[in-house]
């Protein structure tokens, strides 16, 4: 079973109903209590990042996702909350993220359009469990004007290009970043959250024996 | 890097797809999430859907026609027409719309822009604009589907949008619309070159040099079709193997 956070912000029935055409078991969570049940987490979001993380502390998210993080479970940010994994984000002043990876969320220079809105081809940095049998160069759909900048490159798996080279699926251990929206990618982004409910399951499998 | 963006736009009214269809393999080409989905598989970038719905009491059809879609189409997808209120948005987006298109109701009520951005973001609001020439470089806006004059510039109110808080423009030249002699690309250009937002050409289209044309002099981030792919015309395929030849980028089908 796979969570999707519900904290007012994001179009989570896209999620939802990508997860369940590609054979998963999704659930709509709009408590922390629920977690307690899934074996897969994932953080949609669109909006800002300070009234993201303002959202997620209202909700009383903030530290059973950051245990569920911890846990080991496989979990999954998408968009923005791939933004607010990061420690740092300068979107309207400097303000704390979940800090589950080291790195900072800044603005794209000027000079190009922004939001960077569109599909993007993502270049594979090093291979990884999200991107199998997703060919280097696949188009993914982004929108957003801030993009991460971690500071270990091992944290990288794929980065696109929009005037400046950024970091588009991040990820250590079990937790996962994608700036694009895999839920509108089709047809890779359904490869990816293929490969993610996978991952949620051998979970579940290992974990029950 | 970031490629250009195909658009097929279906008229719908009812819940029904209105302007004919070519497609032999839709059991049924009236409905537009069957239609929606095949274009999804066939490669377009995202969908437009503009519901002509005169009544307001059959809107709730189209937020039905939303909630289909979402559960078949995995590319983005915008409604337009018939949206007055924060309330009107909010249903679509939370039926599975990834964003909305405001036309004459921002025109008449900008704060609409406003508070729209403000409540689900700039990346969910497009403004719709429907231009006119009246001289030489020179646009007004009109409303209505085009058949009420507002005496707005076109740059100016694409700008005020854009301050506002708009996320994209949809721009149509009612000079062109239907005439399949091409985009309007003075009008594109000019609108390109006021904001810094992504802008859809749409208006006029009846050759895929055309959609060419609108990407590159008109220099448009994404172009807007609906009879040349309804009507079989051309596939969405061989307008982006064409795009491509042109050293156009665009994403594989």
């Amino acid at each position: 079973m796979i969570g999707i956070v519900d904290y007012g912000r994001g179009n989570l029935r896209s999620v939802e109903k990508a997860l369940e055409k590609v054979g998963f078991e999704v659930k709509i969570m709009t408590s922390p209590e629920e977690l307690r049940g899934v074996d897969g987490l994932i953080l949609p979001g669109v909006g800002a990042f300070a009234d993201a993380m303002e959202a997620l502390k209202q909700g009383g998210w903030i530290l059973p996702i950051t245990q569920f993080a911890r846990s080991g479970r496989p979990f999954l940010g998408i968009c923005l909350g791939m933004q607010v994994l990061f420690e740092i984000g300068e979107e309207h002043g400097e303000h704390a993220g979940l800090g589950l990876l080291p790195g900072r969320v800044v603005k794209f220079p000027p000079g190009g359009k922004v939001p960077h809105m569109g599909w993007n081809s993502l270049n594979l940095e090093q291979p990884c469990p999200l991107l199998e049998q997703i060919p280097n160069e696949s188009f993914f759909y982004f929108v957003h004007s801030y993009y991460a900048e971690p500071n270990e490159k091992s944290d990288i798996f794929a980065t696109s290009d929009y005037g400046v080279v950024f970091a588009a699926l991040v990820g250590r251990d079990n937790i996962w970043g994608a700036q694009f929206h895999p839920e509108k990618s089709s047809p890779w982004g359904l490869q990816l959250l293929t490969n993610f409910g996978k991952l949620v399951n051998d979970y579940a499998t290992l974990s029950s024996h | 890097m970031l490629s250009k963006r195909i658009i097929p736009c279906l008229d719908v009214h009812e819940g029904r797809v209105v302007k004919g269809t070519n497609f032999v393999q839709l059991r049924d080409a009236g409905d537009p999430v069957e239609l929606a989905a095949l274009y999804d598989k066939e490669g377009a970038d995202e969908l437009i859907f503009l519901d002509i719905t005169a009544s307001s009491d059959k809107r709730e059809t189209m937020v039905e026609v939303v909630r289909r879609t979402a559960e078949q189409v995995f590319i983005p997808f915008t409604i337009g027409g018939g949206l007055r209120t924060i309330e009107d948005i909010r249903r679509m987006l939370r039926a599975g719309a990834d964003k909305i298109a405001l036309n004459t109701s921002a025109v008449q009520n900008p704060r609409l822009i406003q508070e729209g951005a403000h409540a689900f973001g700039s990346q969910c609001i497009v403004v719709a604009v429907d231009a006119r020439s009246t001289a030489p470089g020179k646009w007004e806006v009109y409303i209505h589907g085009g058949r009420t004059a507002t005496g707005k510039d076109v740059l100016e109110w694409v700008e005020e949008a854009e301050a506002l808080g708009a996320g994209e423009i949809l721009l149509t030249s009612m000079d062109r619309d239907g005439t399949k002699a091409g985009y309007e690309l003075e009008l594109t250009r000019a609108v390109s070159r006021a904001v810094s937002l992504p802008v859809i050409a749409s208006g006029g289209v009846g050759t895929l040099e055309h959609l060419a044309e609108g990407l590159t002099l008109g220099e448009a981030d994404a172009v807007l079709a609906a009879s040349i792919f309804h009507y079989k015309e051309y596939s969405i395929e061989e307008a982006k193997r064409y795009l491509s030849e042109q050293g156009i980028l665009v994403r594989p089908c």
